[in-house]
This record gives structure tokens, C-alpha cells and sequence, in this order.
């Protein structure tokens, strides 16, 4: 069972909140989190709706084993219509608020409508209740944890809440619970903003109940948590270098996106990696890394708590940022340093705090500065319009300021909320924005990795690594090596990738520990703590489903075929530098067979045959 | 001859002490297989995961058959993985 079988339906056009059952068969096709609230959604809303209208609807989801004992169970997901992709968005996080709701006794929550005026909602185990937000509205994220904190007196209360950019429209701002675990991708934080809805604070005790095999559990739990510990990776490896460790394997098999992806390679890489963060500073002897940190029930623990050098010129009079907060990741390091050729530490660790203090995503913010940085390299942008300043690569100046601007919403930074595409079509230069389905890359260059091009032009919420992370096989030999260089065998690669990823989001724990499980290892777990024939075989169906339910939410919301693509430079522009010196990403040679695997038409359509064989309806 | 070593992660201790950003210019003699070189920078070649010849992963079969050359660079991490 697992599932707490019961739902909050939050309407905030008329305040009222009321608790329903949760769907029994579809539970069972969808299993929960990422699956769940998607099919939900799908037939709640209108795809091809507005994103930031009162018509779309938020969800908060849980998985089935959010919230128990078995490894990682944290993870919480956000599924909505984001504003960026107009695609359906799901964003994942971690830290304490998903296994606190599933706490508090509900599988998820659904937003929908619009407040007449700010509020948060306040959830205490049965109790829900929406609350003034006056007084918050117009800060930023960290200023709401504290207010409400302070407000209910309740330490272990759990937060989460958008900043000023997603208040003021930003098509990449985010939900940033805890103080720095994010649901950042796709601009979701703006859709909750747009329904005058700042923050959700839950406070559960009652514990998670509803093991189906409690035996079989404590055992299927431990035998995992075992492997996860005795694995170099998630034993050793992140925990001690965190996702940054491969910031130079990346650079150093010229995979490394860099200039706005003019570049594979970086030479600042090695200043800006998880070993950088290690070393001691020249100024205080400190390093920048103090210590890692997990989310709920996570024995990997990968995540960073990191200081400034409190002599850093970002922070020269900030003395508030002079503290321990969350560091940086591979991808935010990547996306603020290597795409616009900025090796200063210091600098990329104060833009990861203010995005965490807002609310907005790192990879897109930074990948739009990149944009940016090219046209003013053009001379698309004068000084005047980037705010007096000079806005070339490499300019930790300009990253900051940017930075400021966008938490501000002043100046140049309007411009820069708006995400690399739309800031590329303002000024003209559409080609140079570094998306798919309007989201910017994560830090794999296609033209290097092949299969990683193939997953970013099919991912159902645009560009987006963790979806189906071919680069643990292709680079990392996880669980067996294949060439990065090559599309042959690629398209069956990324489907099962993107099948099985489906599956993991929607049990509730985190992606990681499959650097050391695979389905195998999976399943035993929920099935114990479901009931009900979870197997490994089952759980990649359901992946496979959700992919579907995923592709049709976008077909219906006007995507094509014809945006299963990369950006030309990917396809044309080869690489300059390293192994992959001379090819470009073959996605288009890789298409048909992945279009053929899924089961879809040559147009990208999921055949009658496939919807019949997955159940969709 | 001459090639440059670079070691990562908790690889980084076998580094000669005039290592710097995780990298070293080493000598080493010639006609030297990639194992050959790993056990002769005293690292476990099993430890040694993800062994990168020139930007390109050397498989593990490979190893002793791959020879190393004049200012070849011979990357190496333990397990690792990110995301």
C-alpha cells in the first residue's frame, strides 16, 4: 500500500480546500510522484491552456516510498504547465517537505484557480488551512522560511516558497524548499506565483504507515542501503566530491559545453570542479567546501555547504552572505562558469546563493547570460543596454551584476528573465539560444556525447539531463561503457534510460542511487511496500507510460515532431577541440529508430498499437 | 619520455609534489603499456576506473595492449559519477 491514499485539492479561487481518495487505478499505471500527478494533470487541464493563467493547475506529489525508510525516500516532484517550455513540466526536488507532506498524511496536493491575494497554505497533519501573505509578497525565499518560521513558532515546520522573480514573471524561476533543495527547472515557481500562492509550509507527525510487507521492507531497505554504501560512487565518490567531481571528466573528454556552446572544452575547468572546492583559499586558508549534507533519508549525501571569501568583491559589504549555505552543483557550476568562460569560484558560489535566495534556475539563468554575452560579443548589445557594464565571456563582473538584476528585476535583468530564447528572439538572433523546447542544456555537450543529444531533443520537458542520463554509460560506464562518440545503439540506450528514470521519479526517492541500482534493486522495495506485483519489468512499463502520457500532454499543447531537435550549431558547427574534433551531434541520423522503438509514427505520434499496448486512454 | 599525469578525486595523493590543478608532467620510460604506467605511479589498477588516454577511455582490456607516447596525457579517476 505505501500510498497515503488521500489527496488535498486546494482551490484558490474560492479558498476552499477539500480532500479526496486517490485514484485506485491509476496508482496502479502511474505508481505516484512524476507518473501520478502527470496523469492527473492530463486530465485536468486543458494542454494547450495558458501557463500562467488561472486555468493551469500545480501539483505537489509524492511517491510511494516518500517518507519511509528506504534510501533517498525525500524526493517530491512539481508537475504543472511551465511557462518556459509551454510542455509539461515536472520538477523534482529533495531535501525535507515531500517526506514531510507524506508525513502529514497526503499523497499530493493540487493547486488550482487563483488567489484573489497572497497567500501561503498552511498544512498540520488533517489541518489545511490558507493563510495572509501580505507580508511576505515581494520577498525572497529565504526572508519567507524565516518569516514563517518565526510566525509558527515551529522549527521543524517545512518550507517551501518562490522569491521575486517568480512573482515578477521570470520564465525559469523555481520552488525552493528548505532553504536550498530546489524544484528549479521549467519555471515552475512562476506558475505558483501566478497564483498569488508564496509558499506551502507543512508540519506532519504521523509518520508513514500503510507497509504492505513491513518484514519484507526493512529487509528489501537494507539490502539496498548496503549496496548504495559498498558502491565507489555513492559510498565514496559523492559524498566527498559531490556532483562537481566531473567537472574535469567532462572537460577532459572535450564534452564540456563552453562560450554558449561555441567551445567543448573550458581552460578555467579545473578552477571552477569539485577538487577546487577542496583546496584551501589563498585569503583565509579556508576551502571553499565545508562540508556535504543529505536530504531526508539519503545515505549518499552528495549535496555541498560552502562558504565566499568573505574578501570576494561580490560579497564586499554582504556580510548576510558571509555564511554556510548551499553550494554548487555540477550543473549550476557548469552553467554559470564554463558556458560563459568564468573560472571565479567565489563568484559562481554567490550567484548559486541568490538563486537560491530567489528562486531561479542556475542552468537556464546562466545559460542565458551566455547567450547574452554573445550577441554584446557581436555587437547585438551595447554597454548601455547591459546595465553601463561590459558583458563579454569570462566577466564574473557581469555574472553577478546579472545575477542581481534578475533577483531585482531591474535593468537589464527584465531582459534576462525571460530565458534564452525569448531574449534571442527580442534581439534577432534566435539561433543562438541553446535550447530545446525552450530549455536551455545542461552541462553535456551533444557534439561530444552523442546519446545525451538524442535524450535533450526528445525530453519531455525540454533540454534536461535527468531524464535519461546516458551520460552514466557513455562517459561514466554505468552500468557498462559505450562510446560517447558514436549514435549506433543510441536510441535504444536513451529509451531505456528515459523508461527507467520514469519509474525511479515516481517511487519517490532519488535518481542517484541508481549509480549503484537498477530496477533489480528497485523493485523488491516497492513491492514491499506497495503490494501487488511490483516488478522490475513492471516499474520499466510504467515508465514507458508516463513517457507516452508525457509526449501526448505535449502533442496536444501544439509540440511537433519538428521540435525534436537540437539547436543548428550542434548540428553544424563541429566540434574544435579534443576526441569529438569534427562531428557534430547526429540526432537527426538517430531520430527514426527512436521514433520506431517508441512505438511512434514518422511524425513523432504514439501509433494506436502503442497507446493500446501501454493502456493510454 | 615525457607525458603529463593527471589524477582526480581520491586518486589525487599519488600525484608527484610539483603537481598542480590536479596535473603533473612526468617522465617515464619508453615503450610503456597504460597498466604499466598505472603500476608504476603505484595506483591499484582497480581503483583506477575511468583511466582517459588523450580525452578517450582506454577499456580495461585494452590496458595492456594500449602503449603510451611522447607527450601523451594520461587522465585518471576512481568510480565517480555526478549528474
Amino acid at each position: 500500500m505505501s500510498w497515503a491514499g488521500k489527496l488535498l485539492r486546494v482551490n484558490l479561487t474560492t479558498a476552499e480546500i477539500t480532500t479526496e481518495s486517490l485514484n485506485e487505478e491509476w496508482k496502479n499505471d502511474y505508481l505516484g510522484s512524476r507518473g501520478l500527478a502527470s496523469k492527473y494533470l492530463s486530465e485536468e487541464i486543458d494542454p494547450a491552456c495558458d501557463p500562467l493563467s488561472a486555468e493551469n493547475k500545480m501539483i505537489m506529489a509524492t511517491g510511494p516510498l516518500t517518507g519511509t525508510s528506504a534510501a533517498t525516500a525525500g524526493r517530491y516532484v512539481v508537475v504543472t504547465k511551465g511557462p518556459l517550455t509551454n510542455c509539461i513540466a515536472c520538477s523534482n526536488s529533495g531535501g525535507f517537505i515531500g517526506a514531510e507532506m507524506k508525513n502529514a498524511g497526503w499523497d499530493m496536493v493540487i493547486f488550482e484557480g487563483k488567489s484573489p491575494k497572497p497567500v501561503y497554505l498552511y498544512v498540520e497533519n488533517d489541518k489545511a488551512e490558507l493563510l495572509d501573505a501580505d507580508e511576505i509578497w515581494g520577498t525572497s525565499v529565504w526572508n519567507t522560511d524565516e518569516w514563517l518560521h518565526n510566525k509558527h513558532q515551529d522549527p521543524l515546520l517545512r518550507i517551501a516558497a518562490v522569491g521575486r522573480p517568480a512573482e515578477n514573471g521570470c520564465f525559469y524561476a523555481g520552488i525552493v524548499n528548505d532553504l536550498h533543495r530546489a524544484a528549479g527547472r521549467s519555471g515552475v515557481g512562476s506558475v505558483m506565483a501566478s497564483k498569488n500562492l508564496k509558499a506551502v509550509a507543512i508540519r506532519g507527525t504521523k509518520g508513514v504507515g500503510n507497509i504492505s510487507d513491513p518484514e519484507g521492507f526493512m529487509k528489501a531497505v537494507n539490502e539496498g542501503k548496503a549496496v548504495l554504501a559498498e558502491n565507489p560512487v555513492t559510498g565514496q565518490g559523492l559524498p566527498a566530491y559531490g556532483t562537481q567531481v566531473l567537472m574535469n571528466v567532462i572537460n577532459e573528454i572535450g564534452a564540456l559545453p563552453a562560450h554558449n556552446m561555441k567551445d567543448v572544452q573550458f581552460d578555467g575547468a579545473h578552477a571552477i570542479s569539485g577538487e577546487a572546492m577542496h583546496e584551501p583559499r589563498k585569503s583565509d586558508g579556508k576551502p571553499n567546501l565545508t562540508t556535504n549534507a543529505a536530504c531526508f533519508g539519503c545515505t549518499i549525501a552528495c549535496g555541498r555547504i560552502s562558504t565566499i571569501d568573505q574578501g570576494h568583491f561580490s560579497v564586499e559589504n554582504k556580510s548576510q552572505y558571509w555564511g554556510n549555505s548551499g553550494g554548487l552543483e555540477y550543473e549550476a557550476a557548469w552553467a554559470l562558469g564554463a558556458d560563459n568562460g568564468v573560472d571565479d569560484l567565489d563568484a559562481l558560489t554567490y550567484v548559486n546563493f541568490i538563486c537560491n535566495e530567489e528562486g531561479f534556475d542556475p542552468i537556464t539563468f546562466g545559460a542565458t547570460v551566455a547567450a547574452a554575452m554573445e550577441m554584446y560579443e557581436d555587437g547585438v548589445l551595447t554597454k548601455e543596454q547591459t546595465g553601463g557594464i561590459e558583458f563579454n565571456f569570462g566577466s564574473a563582473l557581469a555574472l553577478t551584476k546579472a545575477a542581481d538584476w534578475v533577483a531585482a528585476n531591474e535593468g537589464f535583468g527584465v531582459d534576462l528573465a525571460l530565458g534564452s530564447k525569448r531574449l534571442c528572439e527580442k534581439y534577432g538572433r534566435p539561433e543562438l539560444s541553446m535550447t530545446v523546447k525552450g530549455q536551455e542544456f545542461p552541462a553535456y555537450d551533444p557534439r561530444g556525447i552523442q546519446g545525451i543529444g538524442l535524450n535533450y531533443a526528445t525530453s519531455n520537458r525540454g533540454a534536461c539531463h535527468v531524464r535519461g542520463y546516458t551520460v552514466a554509460s557513455e562517459v561514466l560506464g554505468i552500468p557498462e561503457k559505450t562510446d560517447p562518440l558514436t549514435a549506433e545503439g543510441k536510441p535504444g540506450l536513451v529509451k531505456a534510460f528515459q523508461d527507467a528514470t520514469g519509474a525511479v521519479d515516481s517511487s519517490g526517492i532519488c535518481l542517484f542511487t541508481t549509480f549503484a541500482w537498477s530496477l533489480d534493486n528497485i523493485a523488491p522495495q516497492v513491492e514491499a511496500a506497495c503490494g501487488g506485483g511490483w516488478t522490475a519489468e513492471r516499474l520499466a512499463e510504467v515508465g514507458e507510460r508516463i513517457w507516452n502520457l508525457e509526449r501526448e500532454f505535449n502533442l496536444k499543447a501544439g509540440i511537433t515532431s519538428a521540435d525534436d531537435t537540437l539547436p543548428a550549431r550542434l548540428r553544424t558547427e563541429a566540434a574544435k577541440t579534443g576526441p569529438a574534433k569534427g562531428l557534430v551531434s547526429k540526432v537527426e541520423e538517430m531520430m527514426p529508430e527512436y521514433y520506431e522503438l517508441r512505438g511512434w509514427s514518422t511524425d513523432g505520434v504514439p501509433t494506436e498499437e502503442t497507446r493500446k499496448k501501454l493502456g493510454l486512454s | 619520455m615525457n607525458i603529463t599525469l593527471k589524477c582526480f578525486a581520491s586518486l589525487k595523493r599519488h600525484l608527484p609534489n610539483h603537481a598542480k590543478a590536479n596535473q603533473a608532467p612526468v617522465e617515464i620510460n619508453e615503450n610503456m603499456s597504460v597498466h604499466q604506467a598505472i603500476d608504476y605511479f603505484k595506483i591499484d589498477r582497480e581503483e583506477a576506473y575511468l583511466v582517459i588516454l588523450n580525452g578517450v577511455f582506454v577499456c580495461p582490456p585494452d590496458r595492456d595492449s594500449t602503449m603510451l607516447k611522447e607527450n601523451d596525457t594520461l587522465a585518471l579517476w576512481p568510480e565517480v559519477a555526478g549528474g
